[in-house]
């Protein structure tokens, strides 16, 4: 005997950032929504208050709240002449399993891609030609431009309370802002963090060398703030505990601190928590959804039928469903036929490691996304040509708050392990140890996707992930090229040692924590055969499902990817309440 | 005469509750609804977090014992289907059940014995159109000699004042319907005004009462423990939003802010605040602070850096909107500390509106401070910032401790 739950308008798969804002805006719209999350609810005055929340054992060191490898994971290989075995250990997918997804335990950058971005493979045919593409190297436009997403950004940023400065408004440069940001209609609704002692020098050190120098824009609240929603955000107070901890002082952004409480108060909107969906499910002709299967706590089976299916269960869940349920072709890297599983990225990370002689950067204080960077040798902000690659990176430093544990081992070369001495240079240590972050573009690769596991099951039976990836040519000399541009940098800073560091040199592997950005794998495009969605994120096959996350991103910028999801999820809303609803089908048309 | 129910011969006596509304009737409900939300059935008449809806079951605890709401849908065997409108306007305006029992004042009827028997007659249509829910509720026992019900009529003689509402006509109309509302359907005195040993108004009129864990505060426009140095609109934001520009509704008052005023009119608000800004002060003097050198103020204040400043803040402002402020918050200075106690101890929830569905909440504290250490937080905050206050002792956190079923500080801390 079936279980199955009253129709809904819309069910929503997973309640982060990408599920709450949409949640948000179609309940506004009077639809009837269900939302089913797999995690707990999870909400700040309750779950991570100030009084438990300045913890780094329990929420840094032992990831309380991320999903634990023990419920579900992912296999890992670099290349198909390898068999993948699962990654049983905390490794860099980091999911959330909570109310809030991983918008509950972020850093809390909160950037614009720019206007390159979005079109990478028409705008470096027109700048260097065909010749400048590595082989393998998958480039093509996401059938989006900048222009037709900046409200959607703007309107993100103003529900998230980001706290910036602009640096390019209505058509005109502002100083101490990024140049080389796309233009912006309006300014950030909160003004950016303070600087700290290491983004002081940094801005010093980069202006030296005639670099320009900004704020990175912050979801930390640097003034008490009402959202567009009626929510509100207290002032952020520099605890230094963002990222993996919830924010008890409600000053990070979040779904829990910024959406869900106005969600909350709808009554055509539910949420049904501790409730895992393990498949999409589709008419006989497979044309469109009829709604989802999924597992309640006590793993009894559900059905939610829904006229419109969202799947926002964070990139690599919403690539796993579409496999699982069988909608779309999955990518076949032998005959590089098909899409689900296609072009997937990741984070070129390069920088340098710095210890200076005799600073106070007091790393005690800290914001998650309390960062200076610079923009010069990121996406196409410079010139290529005879370089032999595309891309690059923004360039930053983070002071995020130092962690006693997670530290210690971030010490010169050559420094005793353990005993008196290391003691004498964890001390000195932890005001003058840190290090240059080069967070570079990623371009996916004709043989680097990913599909279902032959072999590894997770606990319901069902195929684990596979994970087939590594650093391509381009990449690796787009690091290289990063790196020598750290090392620049940290030399102007005046620190006494400057190494470079470089985690493309080698191979890509999940424990190696150069960044968490999982990337693509149902990615957006102009066309069914190089994508599994349209410009709204809408499914080509299944013209009712729409897919929302970073899993839409053909490749991926010099920047952390949360804004651009929450834009894309705002503008696939408007999409859906001012087209489909009006003439349910397909909105593009090849 | 006090048992003279003479007045609610108005309504009419043939028509059951459980008959069905007509088109006719919308207007009536429509005002009826806003009645019943002015007075706050809800609060009493729905378990907590119930979907079924004014049926009743929720345990009031008093001092003579735990005392069970009645189910007040037209169900015919368990609510008042068989109830004619005169049995609703005896229960509702004298205390007097469907038999003549008399009932409980938990029954708030010596408030509500002021509503106009146009309110009441609209309040009667909405019961009509409510969903009958099939609901027994639980029989009240209180014990002996509370048990015997006839007992009320020697407390009503005392306490309960027949008087239907009187306007007083060298005062605004603006003032007459504040106090319209702050005396019958709001019956904010139940909670604000003190009470006498066997439970009736003293008078100090709004003057402050503790009605269980909590201190209602002094509501009169005493600049110190009231709200003599609030504007009419911090009264009304206070009163609509759940928080004003220092202090933020928690506890029952988080319940009354969500359920009934947040849904008042604005006029209705603005009324409130001019009834309550004319009420008598109550006059209370001031204690001179407590120094901060003492032995318990550094302690406090060692806890406060510690603990409380990430949303308190340092000048004790808090967040507006979010978090209280100390600085200045009248509820605090009063001489009862049991809220400021609970909340350090328990937690506190800000009242969920429509204006504010942030709904910040303090959490517990129990687990991390000792008796010690709480009360000398609590001493602390009343003494700092300009406010003054008696200090709270570290045996009145403990008793608060007990009657809350709160945990003693964690081993370590």
């Amino acid at each position: 005997m079936k279980n199955v739950r009253p129709k809904a308008d819309v069910a929503i798969v997973g309640l982060g950032w990408c599920g709450s804002l949409i949640a948000e805006e179609l309940s506004r719209a009077g639809l009837n929504v269900v939302a089913i999350e797999r995690g707990p609810w999870f909400e700040t005055s309750t779950d991570f208050p100030p009084s438990v929340d300045t913890d780094e054992l329990r929420w840094d060191t032992r990831r309380s709240m991320l999903l634990p490898p023990a419920v579900e994971t992912t296999t890992f290989r670099n290349n198909i002449t390898q068999t993948a075995l699962p990654s049983r250990e905390w490794n860099l997918n980091e999911l959330g399993y909570n109310v809030g997804g991983s918008g509950t335990h972020w850093a809390g950058m909160a950037w614009r891609f720019t206007p390159f971005d979005f079109e990478p493979y028409s705008q470096t045919i027109k700048r260097y030609g065909k010749s400048q593409i590595a082989k393998g190297v998958i480039l093509q436009d996401w059938g989006i431009t900048y222009d037709e997403l900046e409200p959607f950004y703007d309107r993100f940023e103003k529900i998230a309370g980001v706290s910036g400065k602009a640096g390019k408004l209505k058509g005109k440069i502002i100083p101490d802002g990024n140049p080389f940001e796309g233009n912006r209609s309006s300014e950030y609704p909160l003004p950016p963090l303070e600087s700290m002692r290491l983004t002081d020098i940094f801005t010093e050190g980069a202006k030296k060398i005639g670099l320009h120098p900004f704020m990175v824009p912050a979801g930390q609240a640097s003034r008490a703030y009402v959202n567009p929603l009626g929510v509100r955000m207290g002032p952020c107070t520099y605890c230094g505990y963002c990222l993996y901890y919830g924010c008890g002082n409600f000053s990070k952004s979040s779904p829990n601190a910024c959406v869900i409480p106005a969600l909350m108060q709808r009554e055509n909107f539910t949420v049904l928590t501790d409730s895992a969906v393990v498949r999409v499910n589709t008419a006989d002709d497979g044309k469109t959804a009829t709604g989802v299967t999924y597992l309640d706590k006590n793993k009894k089976e559900w059905v939610q039928p829904a006229d419109i299916v969202i799947l926002s269960a964070f990139q690599l869940q919403n690539v796993r469903l579409l496999l699982l349920s069988k909608i779309g072709i999955p990518y076949n890297a032998v005959t590089k036929t098909g899409v689900v599983g296609r072009a997937y990225s990741f984070q070129t990370v390069s920088g340098a490691a710095l210890y200076f002689r005799n600073e106070n950067l007091n790393q005690f204080i800290g914001a998650g996304a309390l960062s200076s960077q610079v923009d010069d040798w990121n996406g196409d902000n410079f010139d290529h040509t005879g370089l032999g690659f595309i891309g690059g990176a923004g360039i930053l430093v983070v002071a995020r708050g130092a962690r006693p544990i997670g530290n210690a081992d971030s010490l010169p070369p050559g420094t005793p392990r353990w005993g008196k001495d290391w003691k004498k240079a964890y001390t000195h240590a932890f005001q003058n140890a840190t290090f240059i972050f080069g967070q570079g573009t990623s371009f996916s690769h004709e043989d680097y996707y990913l599909d279902l596991d032959p072999e590894y099951k997770d606990d319901n039976g069902n195929p684990l992930l596979r994970v087939t990836f590594d650093y391509n040519d381009n990449d690796r000399r787009s690091a290289k090229f990063i790196e020598e541009k750290s090392v620049e940098i940290g030399k102007s800073m005046g620190a006494e040692q400057v190494i470079g560091t470089n985690s493309a040199s080698g191979s890509y592997s999940p424990y190696n924590f150069a960044s968490d950005h999982t990337i693509g794998g149902a990615v957006m495009g102009t066309h069914p055969e190089t994508s599994v969605v349209n410009r709204y994120q809408q499914c080509w096959d299944v013209h009712n499902l729409f897919v929302l996350g970073a899993s839409s991103f053909p490749n991926n910028a010099g920047y952390n990817p949360t804004g651009t999801i929450g834009a894309l999820s705002l503008w696939t809303a408007k999409a859906i309440i001012e087209q489909y609803l009006k003439n349910p089908g397909p909105l593009v048309k090849v | 005469m006090n048992g003279d129910t003479s007045a609610d011969d108005v309504a009419n006596n043939k028509v059951l509750t459980r008959q069905l509304p007509t088109a006719a009737d919308a207007a009536a409900i429509e005002r009826g609804k806003y009645v019943a939300i002015a007075s706050d059935c809800t609060a009493c008449h729905t378990m907590t977090e119930s979907k079924l809806s004014l049926a009743g079951g929720y345990l009031i605890s008093t001092p003579f014992g735990g005392i069970y709401s009645s189910n007040i849908t037209p169900d015919v065997e368990t609510g008042i289907g068989n109830w004619t409108e005169r049995d609703f306007f005896r229960a509702v305006r004298h205390g007097k059940g469907k038999q003549g029992e008399n009932l409980y004042p938990a029954m708030p009827y010596n408030a509500y014995v002021k509503l106009t028997d146009e309110d009441m007659h609209d309040l009667w249509m909405y019961m009509r159109s409510v969903k009958p829910i099939h609901h027994q509720v639980p029989e009240t026992d209180l014990g002996f000699p509370f048990n015997i019900r006839l007992i009320m009529m020697g407390w009503n003689l005392l306490f309960f004042r027949n008087d239907s509402f009187q306007m007083d006509l060298s005062k605004s109309a603006e003032w007459n319907r504040g106090a319209y509302l702050v005396e019958g359907p709001e019956h904010c005195a139940v909670c604000h005004t003190p009470k006498n040993i066997i439970g009736g108004d003293s008078s100090k009129y709004l003057q402050g009462s503790n009605p269980g864990e909590w201190h209602a505060p002094d509501i009169t426009p005493d600049p110190y423990t009231g709200i003599g140095l609030w504007s009419e609109q911090q009264v009304i934001d206070y009163l609509k939003l759940g928080s004003n520009h220092v202090a933020v509704a928690s506890g029952p008052m988080a319940e009354a802010v969500t359920n009934s005023t947040q849904h008042l009119t604005d006029t209705d608000l603005k009324a409130i605040a001019v009834y309550l800004k004319q009420v008598p002060a109550s006059k209370t003097i001031r204690p001179p602070s407590i120094a901060p050198d003492t032995a318990q103020m550094k302690i406090g204040e060692n806890v406060y850096s510690a603990n409380c400043t990430a949303c308190h803040n340092s000048d004790g402002k808090g967040i507006p909107n979010l978090a209280a402020s100390l600085a200045g918050n009248p509820g605090l200075m009063a001489d009862d500390a049991s809220s400021i106690i609970t909340t350090i101890l328990q937690g506190g929830r800000g009242a969920v509106t429509v204006g504010n569905p942030t709904s910040a909440a303090m959490p517990s504290f129990a687990w991390k401070l000792s008796d010690e250490q709480a009360a000398a937080a609590a001493t602390y905050l009343r003494n700092s910032w300009g406010n003054a206050a008696g200090a709270v002792s570290a045996d009145e956190v403990a008793r608060a401790r007990a009657e809350l079923k709160l945990p003693a500080q964690m081993a370590g801390q």
